[in-house]
C-alpha cells in the first residue's frame, strides 16, 4: 500500500476546500472517515477514488453539510461548515453545484423548468432566468431539448441537465458524486469533457468516481481513499489497484 | 421574500394538484368520504336534538290560583315567574277564559245555559320552560308562592325528555368525536403517503439550496386546496340530500308532522360549514406541513 500523502498544497490562495483532522463515525462499527486531512485549491480538478465503504460518499455528504463530522474542521468556500446554523445551510449550498449518479431531476418538470428551478431558489428575476437558462442549456448541448421531460432523455442527456442545473448559478465548486455511474462509455466521456471544460473556466471540480479508465486517462489530481483514510494523493495520479 | 417567489410557490402548489392527479383524487375522495359521514351524523343528531328540544318546550307546568285572587296579584305572580331563567313563556288564563276554552275543546255548544262557571277556581298560568330538567325547581318555587293553590306537572314526561336529551347529547359527542378522529387519521394518512412518495423531490430542492419555506410552500398550498375541495364535495352533497330527505319524510310521515320538525338546512350549515371546511383545510395544512418537515433535514 502506498503511504498517505494528504498534504496542504501551496498556492496563491487559501484552499477553497479544507478538511483538517476530520473523522466521522456512525452509531456502530468502524468510523467512515478517520482523521482525514485534505486541501483543495481554487480551480483544481480532483478525483476522489476508492472502493465501496472507503468513505467517499461520507466525504461528499460532509462537504454538502448533509452530515456533521464527529470531529475536525471543514471549511468550504471560506465557510466553517461545522459552525453553520440550520437556516444558513440553503444559502451555503447555493454556492455549490452538485451532481449525482442518479441525476435527481424533478421528473414532472421539463428540462427548462429543472434548470430554472435552481435560479428560482436564489430568487433571480424572471427576466434573468429567461436569459440564463437557455444559455447554460446551450453550454451542455441541450438547447433544442428544453421542453423534454427527463424520461424522454437518455442517461447522458439527463446528466447534462443535472450539470446545467448545478452550474446555472455559477458556483465556485462543483461536487459530482459518481456522475458517470449510470452511463455508457461514450456518454461518460461526454460528461467528463464537460466537467473539464467547466473546470477550465475556473470552477473547482471534485469528482467521486469508480471509473478507472477515465481517472487514468485524464491525468488529474487523484485522492485515493480506503476504509475512511486517504491512502494516496497524487498530482497527476491514476487509479490505484487494490492489493 | 420577493413577491414573485411567493407567487411561484402558489402556482407550483396549484400545478402539483394536476401533476399528481391520482394522489389528488385519492386525497379528495378520502377527505370527502370522512367529512360526508361526519356531516351526515351531525345533521341527523342535531335534528334529533332539535326535535327533543321542541317536545320539551311543549311540556307546560300549570299553576292554579286561589279563588278570587286580585288582578294586581296575578300581575305580580306573572312577573315573578317570568323573572326565572328556566322559564320561556307564561300565559295567564282567567277562570272565564278557562271555562270557555274547556267548553270549546269538549264541544259543549252553547254555554250560556250555565248560570255559574263550574271552573270558577281554575284561573291559572301555563308555564313553558327553556330547560325541562329544571321543572322540579320551578314547581318547588311555585308551590311557595302566595296565591298559588296547586301546581300540575308532568314529572314523567319531563324525566323521559331529560333522559332522551342527555342520551342524544352523549351519543352525539361520542359519534362525532369518533368520526372526527377517524377523519383526521385517514386524511392525514393519505396526505402523508402522498408526500412520502415525493420525498425525493423535497430532497432535491434542499440539495440545491432551497429554504425550508421554498421546499414546503407548494406542498402546503396543495394540501390546503385538496382539503378545501375535499370538504366542499360532501357539503354540497349533504345540502341537496338534506332537502330531499326533508321533502321525503314530510310526505311519507305526515301524520307525525307535529313531532318531526326538521332544522332548516341553513341552521345546520351555520355550524357544519365552518367545521367541515376547518377540518379539511386544517388537516390539509397540518398534514402536509408536518410530513414535509420530516424530509427537510437533508
Amino acid at each position: 500500500m502506498r503511504s498517505t500523502t494528504a498534504r496542504k498544497r501551496a498556492g496563491s490562495n487559501a484552499p477553497i476546500i479544507s478538511l483538517e483532522h476530520v473523522s466521522k463515525a456512525y452509531s456502530a462499527g468502524a468510523p467512515a472517515l478517520n482523521d482525514v486531512n485534505l486541501h483543495i485549491n481554487k480551480g483544481e480538478f480532483v478525483f476522489i477514488v476508492g472502493d465501496s465503504g472507503s468513505g467517499k460518499s461520507t466525504l461528499i455528504k460532509l462537504l454538502l453539510r448533509e452530515l456533521l463530522p464527529s470531529s475536525g474542521r471543514i471549511v468550504v468556500n471560506g465557510t466553517d461548515v461545522v459552525k453553520l446554523r440550520r437556516r444558513q445551510i440553503p444559502k451555503f449550498r447555493r454556492n455549490l453545484g452538485v451532481v449525482f449518479q442518479d441525476f435527481r431531476l424533478l421528473k414532472d418538470r421539463n428540462v427548462y423548468e429543472n434548470v430554472a428551478f435552481a435560479q428560482r431558489i436564489v430568487q433571480k428575476p424572471a427576466r434573468e432566468i429567461r436569459k440564463n437558462v437557455p444559455s447554460i442549456l446551450s453550454t451542455v448541448g441541450l438547447a433544442g431539448k428544453y421542453k423534454a421531460r427527463p424520461k424522454q432523455l437518455s442517461g447522458g442527456e439527463q446528466q447534462r441537465v443535472a450539470l446545467a442545473r448545478a452550474l446555472v448559478n455559477k458556483p465556485q465548486i462543483l461536487l459530482a458524486d459518481e456522475p458517470t455511474g449510470n452511463l455508457d462509455p461514450k456518454n461518460s466521456w461526454e460528461i467528463m469533457n464537460l466537467l473539464e471544460k467547466i473546470n477550465n473556466n475556473g470552477t473547482t471540480v471534485l469528482v467521486v468516481t469508480h471509473n478507472r479508465e477515465i481517472v487514468n486517462d485524464m491525468q488529474k489530481r487523484v485522492v485515493t481513499m480506503k476504509k475512511g483514510v486517504i491512502v494516496s494523493d497524487e498530482e497527476k495520479g491514476g487509479y490505484i489497484d487494490e492489493d | 421574500m420577493r413577491i414573485n417567489t411567493l407567487f411561484y410557490c402558489i402556482v407550483q402548489g396549484l400545478k402539483n394538484i394536476f401533476r399528481n392527479k391520482w394522489f389528488t383524487l385519492a386525497s379528495v375522495a378520502t377527505i370527502s368520504a370522512c367529512l360526508f359521514l361526519f356531516g351526515l351524523f351531525y345533521s341527523i343528531l342535531s335534528n334529533f336534538e332539535h326535535m327533543v328540544k321542541n317536545a320539551e318546550q311543549r311540556v307546560a307546568v300549570t299553576a292554579l290560583l286561589d279563588l278570587g285572587v286580585s288582578d294586581e296579584r296575578v300581575g305580580e305572580i306573572k312577573a315573578m315567574i317570568l323573572n326565572r331563567a328556566e322559564v320561556k313563556e307564561v300565559n295567564y288564563f282567567s277562570a272565564e277564559e278557562t271555562w270557555v276554552k274547556f267548553a270549546e275543546e269538549n264541544d259543549f255548544g252553547d254555554i250560556s245555559i250555565f248560570t255559574e262557571n263550574p271552573l270558577e277556581d281554575c284561573a291559572h298560568f301555563d308555564i313553558y320552560l327553556n330547560d325541562v330538567s329544571m321543572q322540579s325547581d320551578l314547581v318547588t318555587f311555585l308551590e311557595s308562592v302566595d296565591g298559588v293553590r296547586k301546581v300540575n306537572q308532568s314529572a314523567l314526561t319531563a324525566r323521559v325528555l331529560t333522559g332522551v336529551n342527555s342520551i342524544i347529547s352523549y351519543v352525539s359527542i361520542g359519534i362525532i368525536l369518533i368520526l372526527f378522529l377517524v377523519s383526521i387519521f385517514l386524511i392525514s394518512n393519505t396526505v402523508t403517503i402522498g408526500i412520502q412518495v415525493r420525498k425525493e423531490e423535497i430532497q432535491i430542492m434542499k440539495y440545491i439550496g432551497a429554504t425550508d419555506f421554498f421546499a414546503r410552500a407548494p406542498f402546503v398550498i396543495e394540501g390546503i386546496i385538496i382539503g378545501f375541495i375535499g370538504s366542499l364535495v360532501p357539503l354540497v352533497a349533504i345540502y341537496f340530500l338534506y332537502n330531499e330527505a326533508m321533502i321525503y319524510v314530510a310526505g311519507s310521515y305526515s301524520f307525525m308532522a307535529a313531532l318531526i320538525q326538521f332544522l332548516p338546512v341553513q341552521e345546520v350549515f351555520r355550524t357544519l360549514l365552518p367545521i367541515c371546511i376547518g377540518i379539511g383545510v386544517g388537516i390539509g395544512f397540518i398534514g402536509s406541513y408536518t410530513t414535509v418537515r420530516k424530509h427537510l433535514s437533508v
